[in-house]
């Protein structure tokens, strides 16, 4: 009887782990922009890989390798969020403006409205950003 | 005549089973972070998409170690953790010029 109860619970908790994440990469592929996709990608992410880990420790049990389990959730309970908050004042600092409802720029057009230098060092907004052709 | 009671199925040989489908579930939706990665626009989306990417791989790790049966894979899942952590913050910290992220 608790063994049933144990592996319904392990499979209880896999499936909502893999619910919050399937929603987590829906949002990341389908949000407007940079802050909403850091948003869910610290919230519902965390929650998803929680509850994996949960049905993991479940799964091993009361032993010396179930402790590791746990550190790993509360690492990542601890470290997701952050991760997602320096990334999203990097975006700030580098001054790309939030989308909003009113607002009929897409996540493009943000972006290059911003004064950031792309990947390849070619400034994108600004025309005098230092690197460029001499004169 | 023994009837068979209700949630029989329930027992230790299906846990296996869930775990290698979930890990492969879990492998799909970490595959389509590539497309945000690979899309962008900015730079903080592709870090982003390579962060989620890497606590999706966390989660496989930890799934295929118990579904497997090598409690190994753990540690390897905990270094990962500590080494997503890092490059997230390392190359927010790179893209800002100056000023402080965290």
């Amino acid at each position: 009887m608790i063994e049933t109860l144990r592996v319904g619970a392990i499979i209880v908790l896999v499936v909502l782990g893999l619910f919050f994440t399937f929603v987590s990469a829906t949002g990341v592929l389908r949000l407007p922009d940079i802050y909403s996709r850091a948003h869910t990608a610290s919230q519902a992410d965390t929650l998803g890989a929680g509850f994996a880990l949960a049905a993991v420790a479940l799964a091993i049990g009361w032993g010396t390798t179930s402790y590791k389990t746990v550190l790993l959730l509360f690492f990542i309970f601890i470290t997701n969020p952050t991760a997602a908050h320096a990334i999203a004042r990097a975006a700030d600092e580098q001054g790309i403006e939030p989308w909003t409802t009113d607002d009929d720029r897409t996540d493009r057009d943000l972006y290059e409205a911003a004064d950031v230098e792309a990947d390849g060092g070619v400034a994108v907004g600004g025309a005098d950003t230092p690197g460029g052709e001499p004169e | 005549m023994t009837t068979t009671p209700p949630l029989a199925f329930l027992t230790g040989d299906i846990v296996t089973d869930v775990f290698l489908g979930a890990a492969a579930l879990f492998m799909l939706l970490a595959i389509a972070m590539f497309y945000r990665a690979i899309k962008g626009p900015t730079t903080q989306d592709r870090v982003l998409a390579v962060n989620v990417l890497g606590t999706n791989t966390v989660v496989v790790l930890a799934l295929l170690g118990a579904g497997l049966g090598e409690p190994s894979l753990l540690d390897i899942a905990l270094v990962y953790a500590l080494l997503n952590f890092l490059m997230a913050v390392a190359i927010s910290k790179f893209t800002v010029e100056r000023g402080g992220v965290l």
